[in-house]
């Protein structure tokens, strides 16, 4: 028995070769001057003072804070009523309606967004519009399921409980099922916020090439412009705002629990 | 009275879901239906044609690009489901502060945002001068590929009672008897819907592909996001890809269901 754990070694070999080694690269990178090599390595904090002392990238940094925000929060507002809809159905129509719901998951996010494009070409609207309709798209059904699974979850008797003690709809609805569907919509932001902030097709196929986040903003110095010392400090600052808001989250489903 | 308005509260949620459908739906009933349109029009349906598929079928980078894709899908799959399945019996049976490691990075890719993934793969390439290629590309899929595999087959391990592969020891069977004899057939639906994730994964993937590839190695992503205009035969690819992918979906859902009335048959 004790013999099946040598069995892991060679995946550790594979992800210190191939998960741990990369980090460290973006690492290095982000640390050091261009045109450094591999033996003389020099430190230094220039490409985040770069990155922190220029207007135009803080602004691309808030425009795609903001962009995902807002994409979370019509997620929320869309997808909440489709949760509490659906876990309102007989069970065997949820089932449907959740497999309905996934199924295009697995249909490829570009050709998805391709469509988008053509439909949108038909309207007039804005680039920005049309990006926020492209991203609320690709994030809704992570959202509605995330909420539902929680709502799914409750005991029923709570709800018979808050109406027995002279609640009426309305109020259980506020008093008993929002605050316990709470986990349901951290875990949704997660699943939308995120990718949402790191997300460069979308905006890039939509929003035409005049429009840039910070994914657009890492790929044009990879790929076009070559800095790659410059490119791996913009997604360390990104990963650290992702790494932040994601522990502000956690932080707040555990107050939330013990309230 | 509440009941009258009890209906129409019905009727109001579900017309809710409805839309919703529609809108979840809208981009795929519209591929289909303009990939046999006659035109090049993206508003006006003007006749029912085939020419968008005759297009796709002569187009060389889109079929070659269909090529890529599948071919990397199903290398990637294979090794991340073989690589994936033996570490996570490994580790189910290693030390809980080793495991508890592994599992922390092996999270790292599906935590962390595809571009910082795929700009650190990319410089791990460069920097140990590997030219990128089709090589780097399937060992990038290959390494975000097995995460999902092994966080599919690690609590399907947890359940099992070690007392079994044990007791195939103890009768003689050899470790690798134990392994294929008994701990792989109790987890092999794990395995199975592992293997489903890691395809779709590889499948869709864009940014990691689009920052490993080598030059002129395009997956459908690639193709379809390198395009500066709007091609229609884009339409007549995502309807086929569409229904491939819904006949596995339905097939993968089916199959079980099958095996389980046939098995039930047996046992009567």
């Amino acid at each position: 028995m004790k013999s099946f754990f040598r069995m892991s070694y060679p995946y550790i070999l594979w992800i210190a070769v191939f998960i741990v080694a990369p980090m460290i690269m973006i690492l290095l990178y982000a640390l050091t001057r261009t045109g450094n090599s591999t033996l003389t390595f020099q430190f230094t904090l220039e490409n985040f003072s770069r990155f922190l002392q220029e207007p135009t990238f803080l602004r691309v940094l808030v425009t795609s804070l903001r962009i995902a925000l807002i994409t979370t929060l019509f997620c929320i507002l869309i997808g909440y009523p489709a949760a509490l809809f659906i876990a309102g159905l007989p069970e065997k129509r949820q089932t449907m309606m959740v497999l309905l719901l996934t199924l295009p998951m697995w249909i490829n996010m570009l050709l998805k967004t391709y469509a988008w494009r053509g439909i949108l070409l038909n309207f007039d609207f804005e680039s920005e519009t049309k990006v926020f309709i492209g991203m609320v798209y690709d994030f809704l059904p992570y959202m509605i399921i995330q909420i539902h699974t929680s709502i799914s979850k409750m005991d029923p008797e709570l709800k018979t409980a808050a109406y027995d003690l002279g609640a009426n709809q309305w109020k259980t609805f506020v008093k008993v099922t929002l605050p316990l569907s709470v986990p349901g919509i951290i875990s949704g932001i997660t699943l939308v916020f995120l990718p949402a902030v790191s997300s460069f097709v979308i905006p890039k196929l939509l929003g035409g090439g005049d429009y840039v986040l910070i994914g657009n903003l890492i790929e044009i110095y990879f790929l076009t412009a070559g800095d790659w010392n410059f490119g791996s400090a913009i997604s360390l600052i990104m990963a650290l705002i992702i790494i932040v808001s994601m522990w502000a989250t956690k932080k707040l489903d555990r107050n939330e629990q013990e309230a | 009275m509440k009941k009258k308005k009890k209906t129409l509260w019905d009727r109001f949620t579900r017309s809710y879901l409805l839309l919703i459908l529609l809108f979840i739906y809208l981009p795929i009933l519209y591929v289909v239906l303009f990939s046999f349109n006659e035109s090049k029009s993206l508003s006006n349906f003007t006749g029912f044609s085939l020419k968008w598929y005759e297009n796709m079928f002569q187009d060389r980078t889109m079929l070659q690009s269909i090529y890529y894709t599948v071919l990397v899908a199903v290398i990637a799959t294979v090794v991340s489901t073989i690589v994936g399945t033996i570490a996570a019996i490994g580790l189910s049976k290693s030390k809980r502060v080793i495991r508890t490691l592994v599992l922390e990075v092996n999270n790292l890719p599906v935590m962390n945002p595809d571009i910082v993934t795929a700009i650190g793969l990319m410089l791990l390439f460069i920097s140990i001068k590997m030219q990128l290629s089709l090589m780097t590309l399937i060992l990038s899929h290959i390494t975000f590929c097995i995460p999902y595999v092994i966080l599919s087959v690690m609590p399907k391990l947890r359940q099992l009672d070690d007392n079994v592969a044990e007791a195939a020891l103890d009768l003689g069977a050899t470790p690798w008897q134990a392994l294929i004899k008994v701990i792989i057939p109790q987890i092999y639906p794990a395995i199975l819907s592992g293997a489903l994730i890691a395809f779709s994964m590889s499948f869709d993937d864009f940014v990691i592909s689009f920052f490993t590839a080598g030059v002129g190695i395009n997956n459908i992503s690639m193709y379809v996001y390198s395009m500066k205009r709007y091609n229609p035969s884009v339409n007549a690819l995502s309807t086929l890809i569409m229904v491939v992918v819904t006949l596995i979906l339905i097939l993968v859902n089916v199959i079980p269901y099958i095996r389980e009335k046939h098995t039930k048959k047996e046992e009567v």
